[in-house]
């Protein structure tokens, strides 16, 4: 009991203070790709950003418009950043620790359900993006909720397909497992880099990040389900929006990148050392995973709404159900479900490519479909005179 | 201006090619791209301390001749308000931010003066209107662009403040315009003589 508080209070700490940090890091990087400097006054190299950020939200005006309704208007912010921080229950960080002969998970809920547990945990998350949408009473903020509700719930399905094939390869759902079992046989990110493309992209749109940021895009809806939020309450949906990001990046380092192991520097001793060791490894990866989540935001452009429907219902869905089927027979011809041959993975991945390359050859391009025509018009314009 | 046809290009999208149909080069090409701005040289300046209005306009200075800043009142070169009173920028002013009380002049080169002449800053949009509108370029725009004030009040200029501002600014941005001299035959000579002057400080300024 007292150890899970510990636990539960430290996770909290570090994961609270990774969000405000992110926060900085995020207008760095978007400040570095444009070649700017980003924040960069308050502390040296605006390392106090992030605390005067939440001062500010904690004393902006609580401003709750006419003509919302007022329980889930207060309900939605909470529910997201509750489910968010909920998640990160299961995700184990750093192995097992022995202190005064009592060993200890470095997990807060050492639980047998692991991926159901987060599964169930972000479909619910939708219900905080559509309640608030529906509460503002707001036509742009509906819409936005409206779209993350297709959106996440499409995406949903490629996800749990692709987790489908990482959980029969490794054969359990408890995410410390297949940790051990990437220690044994090396990383999923080389036996599996396709899934882990397909759960890539699900995880993109799941958190609502460009380029599936669709929920709140600025151009044509304001900012999408919260747009009528304002101080803390939209520090909350910001929090769970940033929370949300950790856990899955947690999860795709967990799952893919062999969690807190490094070849060669890690070690599954239980001392304290070597624990710790392991937390700041599985942390520099998350951390890593983070920049690449923000590098690719500043990058891509916006989807059109219909074009990610499109990218997950005709192009996820069926890759993943290919990859399941050539994992199901890996597993099936190479040893059972106690060890799938690695190298077999690997090539059932490159034959599924091979296949996705000859239909993307075989199919027509229908990419322009419902595009209108580009216009341009050509004027005269005097550049001359420019100093 | 209106559009002609010919001036409209219609541009079908081309078909894509196998490649960018999986969009995973061209993914991989933009990040590249991106990764390669983070370590560029940054493109920044560094407001309160470093400043741009003594940099060349080629370097990202800013252009004293054109640039739309604060008003100021020219005075002519017996230390006049070269303002006539003719109510032209009130006129032109979309703003409405201008106020002038006319009176006759004391002196007998011309007809009017300003008695009091005001501008509201905040009301006013700085589209320069008014430095067109007047006829003896009395009135003209300053590259001054850091004008602040405690109160509503603080940002009217009043007569005494414009003129002022010219007394400021005159050194960054002399007065192009030849001076009211009255009606004189040695107008024109004086005018030349006058702009030649200023060019001279412009080219040395430059």
């Amino acid at each position: 009991m007292l150890e899970t508080i510990i636990k539960t209070v430290c996770v909290l700490t570090v994961i609270l203070l990774m969000v405000a940090y992110m926060i900085l890091i995020e207008r760095k990087i978007a400040a570095w790709i444009q070649d700017r400097v980003g924040p960069n006054r308050s502390g040296p190299r605006g390392i106090l950003q992030p605390f005067c950020d939440g001062i500010k939200l904690l004393f902006k005006e609580e401003y709750t418009p006419d003509g919302v309704d007022k329980t889930l208007f207060v309900l939605a912010p909470a529910l997201l950043m509750g489910l968010a921080l909920a998640s990160i229950a299961v995700i184990p960080f750093g192995g097992q620790l022995e202190i005064w002969g009592k060993t200890i998970h470095l997990q807060i809920a050492h639980v047998d359900i692991g991926v159901l547990y987060l599964l169930a945990l972000s479909s619910l998350s939708v219900y905080g993006v559509v309640l608030g949408g529906w509460a503002s009473n707001n036509k742009y903020s509906l819409l936005g909720s409206l779209r993350a509700a297709a959106q996440i719930l499409s995406y949903e399905v490629p996800l749990v397909l692709s987790l489908l094939s990482m959980v029969m390869l490794t054969g359990t759902l408890r995410l410390e497992k297949i940790v051990d079992i990437q220690i044994q046989q090396g990383w999923f990110i080389l036996s599996q880099p396709l899934t882990f493309l397909i759960f890539l992209v699900c995880i993109f749109a799941e958190t609502n990040r460009l380029p599936f940021d669709l929920p709140e895009c600025e151009q044509e809806l304001v900012a999408g389900y919260h747009t009528e939020y304002a101080s803390m309450k939209f520090g909350c949906f910001f929090l769970g929006e940033y929370a949300h990001i950790i856990v899955s990046s947690s999860l795709a380092v967990v799952l893919f990148f062999g969690g807190w192991h490094l070849p060669g520097l890690t070690s599954e001793s239980p001392t304290i050392g070597a624990a710790l060791l392991r937390v700041i490894i599985f942390l520099i990866k998350v951390w890593a995973f983070i920049f690449f989540y923000m590098w690719v935001r500043w990058t891509l452009p916006r989807f059109r709404f219909d074009k990610v429907m499109k990218l997950a219902w005709q192009s996820l869905v069926p890759l993943a159900l290919l990859l399941l089927i050539s994992n199901t027979l890996v597993v099936y011809f190479t040893g059972g479900q106690a060890h799938p041959s690695y190298w077999g993975q690997l090539i059932g991945n490159i034959i599924v490519f091979v296949i996705l390359l000859v239909i993307v050859g075989l199919t027509p391009d229908r990419t322009g479909e419902g595009n209108m025509p580009i216009t341009f018009y050509q004027t005269e314009r005097n550049t001359s005179n420019l100093d | 201006m209106t559009l002609k046809e010919s001036d409209i290009i219609y541009v079908d999208q081309r078909p894509l090619k196998y490649w960018e149909r999986l969009y995973l080069p061209a993914i991989i090409k933009g990040l590249w791209l991106t990764i390669r701005h983070v370590f560029r040289r940054k493109r920044c300046m560094q407001y309160p301390e470093q400043r741009r209005e003594h940099l060349k306009v080629s370097q990202g200075g800013l252009r004293n001749t054109t640039y739309r800043g604060l008003h100021r009142l020219n005075k002519d070169s017996e230390g006049r308000v070269a303002c006539v009173a003719c109510f032209m920028c009130q006129t032109a002013c979309p703003a409405e931010c201008i106020h002038i009380v006319g009176a006759e002049a004391p002196w007998p080169d011309r007809e009017k003066y300003p008695v009091s002449f005001w501008i509201d800053e905040l009301r006013c949009i700085y589209c320069g209107m008014c430095e067109q509108a007047c006829p003896v370029d009395a009135i003209e725009l300053t590259p001054v662009y850091n004008l602040t004030g405690i109160s509503r009040k603080d940002m009217i200029y009043d007569k005494e403040r414009l003129l002022d501002v010219y007394e400021k600014t005159k050194e960054i941005k002399p007065r192009r315009n030849p001076p009211i001299v009255g009606y004189s035959c040695d107008y024109l000579q004086e005018a030349v003589a006058h702009r030649k002057n200023i060019e001279d400080k412009e080219n040395e300024i430059s």
